[in-house]
């Protein structure tokens, strides 16, 4: 049990660290947050949103905006780490390096979800939509956990190459798209109150992929920032 | 391989240039002279695009999953030639991935009504095209070569589990893709029964589009190992 408190010792070091910093530059949620709501601008005139097409396309668009939104949090979080010599510290740091994995996911994680409590209520008020219901809440949070583990994985990836922040929206969709079309479905179906029968088959494909993608990360983290 | 085996193109890579080339051109002669033409539902003569469609589509997959294996080799023990054939796989895997998805586009057209539509099938094989894509760009991103065999490893991995999410989209959600090999959904539009001669047809492009591939294969190796050779010798100029 010693080593467990010692590894979530770490964990929530990394957490605190990610969220203190933060607090004190408020940059990546300012521009994350004005970022979202610029998407959502975007949506209304690109899309139209009328009353009639609003409750079928809600769901879409909040996800396309919390997956927008969420690459310029994963890339700044990354990219600051790198720049400012911090990843470096860490890494000379006797600890095990899953663990920084694991922190830096929770913390993007923590960003995400700041970032859904701000855009969730602005969007209600403006398209005059009611999100307040619980299984919504629930995808959002399984998505933003699996959005982040992944997200973790491949920005540092692609921090170290040339075109960093060009490249992580390249290399994350692709492979997030499972989780888009899951998350996408399952809220929608959840504002519609559907049965839970329904809502199910695309909930599981949420949750598997929310389970195998920090594993994945948890295995390949060690290679990606090895030197 | 020796390394004289990189001046000298190999006998049997020969042999395989041009099994590949009748193979080919009996597989063609099979899809239009041998097999049957199918019911009108099917698309009748338009069928006759299956053969190449399902075989250059299993081949991409297995592909794919070849170039995943790779890089799981090459973390666990680092290798500049697992690496290139890595690479290789997914090249021919991506031309291979192309064709399948064209030719799915090109039989949609008369039995569907349309080149393309948003089903779980074309979505998954869309993205698997895109990911294998992706992993291409990432590697041109990456000047040390050791951190970019690395991550090409990791990303082919990553990567490689959107090859049963494809695999398994005709048979998991509700499509209109057909599942001629096993059971397929009410709903699909377009399904046929095989017939012995569309079944030797079918193994025969898959056999032929297999030598084919590994040919192709063998010959992206050889580049890339030659392509090593070249930089190391200018290496050793500069010195």
């Amino acid at each position: 049990m010693g080593n467990l408190s010692a590894y979530s010792s770490v964990v929530s070091g990394i957490v605190r660290k990610d969220l203190a910093v933060e607090w004190r530059s408020r940059q990546l949620l300012a521009s994350m947050l004005v970022f979202a709501l610029l998407v959502i601008l975007i949506f209304n005139f690109a899309l139209d949103l009328d009353a009639a097409a609003r409750s079928e396309l809600s769901a879409g668009v909040l996800w396309a905006t919390f997956a927008l939104a969420g690459t310029l949090g994963l890339s700044r979080s990354m990219a600051s780490e790198k720049d400012g010599g911090a990843l470096d510290g860490l890494l000379l740091a006797p600890v095990d390096r899953s663990a920084i994995y694991l922190g830096k996911t929770l913390a993007n994680t923590i960003f995400m979800l700041i970032v859904a409590l701000f855009t969730l209520p602005v969007y209600g008020i403006l398209y005059n939509v009611d999100l307040l219901n619980g299984g919504l809440l629930l995808v959002i949070v399984i998505g933003a956990w699996g959005y982040s583990a992944i997200g973790t994985l491949l920005a540092a990836m692609a921090m170290q190459a040339r075109s960093r922040e060009v490249l992580l929206p390249v290399l994350l969709f692709p492979l997030l798209l499972p989780l888009l079309i899951a998350a996408v479905r399952a809220s929608g179906f959840f504002l519609e109150d559907l049965e839970v029968v329904y809502i199910w088959p695309s909930l599981n494909l949420l949750i598997v992929y929310a389970a195998v993608m920090p594993a994945l990360g948890f295995m390949f983290f060690d290679f990606i920032v090895e030197e | 391989m020796a390394p004289d085996s990189l001046q000298f193109k190999p006998r049997l890579l020969s042999v395989l240039d041009m099994s590949s080339v009748v193979l080919m051109l009996v597989a063609t002669w099979m899809v239009f002279f041998y097999a049957p033409s199918a019911q009108a539902e099917a698309g009748g003569e338009t069928q006759r695009i299956f053969y190449f469609h399902v075989s250059t589509g299993w081949i991409s997959m297995a592909a794919f999953v070849g170039a995943a294996v790779a890089g799981t080799a090459y973390l666990i023990r680092p290798s500049q030639r697992l690496d290139v054939f890595s690479v290789a796989a997914v090249e021919i895997g991506l031309v291979y991935s192309f064709i399948n998805i064209t030719t799915g586009s090109i039989w949609a057209r008369p039995v569907w009504n349309t080149w393309w539509t948003w089903d779980p099938r074309l979505v998954t094989a869309t993205v698997m095209e895109l990911t294998f894509l992706a992993y291409l760009l990432l590697r041109q991103g990456i000047e040390d070569p050791e951190r970019r065999a690395r991550f090409g490893a990791i990303y082919a991995i990553l990567g490689s589990l959107t090859v049963p999410l494809t695999y398994l989209s005709i048979r998991i959600w509700r499509t209109i893709h057909p599942v001629v090999i096993g059971s397929g959904d009410p709903t699909a539009q377009g399904t046929f029964d095989m017939t012995a001669q569309m079944l030797h047809t079918l193994l025969f492009s898959l056999l032929a589009f297999t030598i084919f591939g590994l040919t192709l294969l063998w010959h992206r190796v050889r580049l890339g190992w030659m392509a090593d050779k070249v930089e190391r010798l200018r290496m050793q100029a500069m010195r």
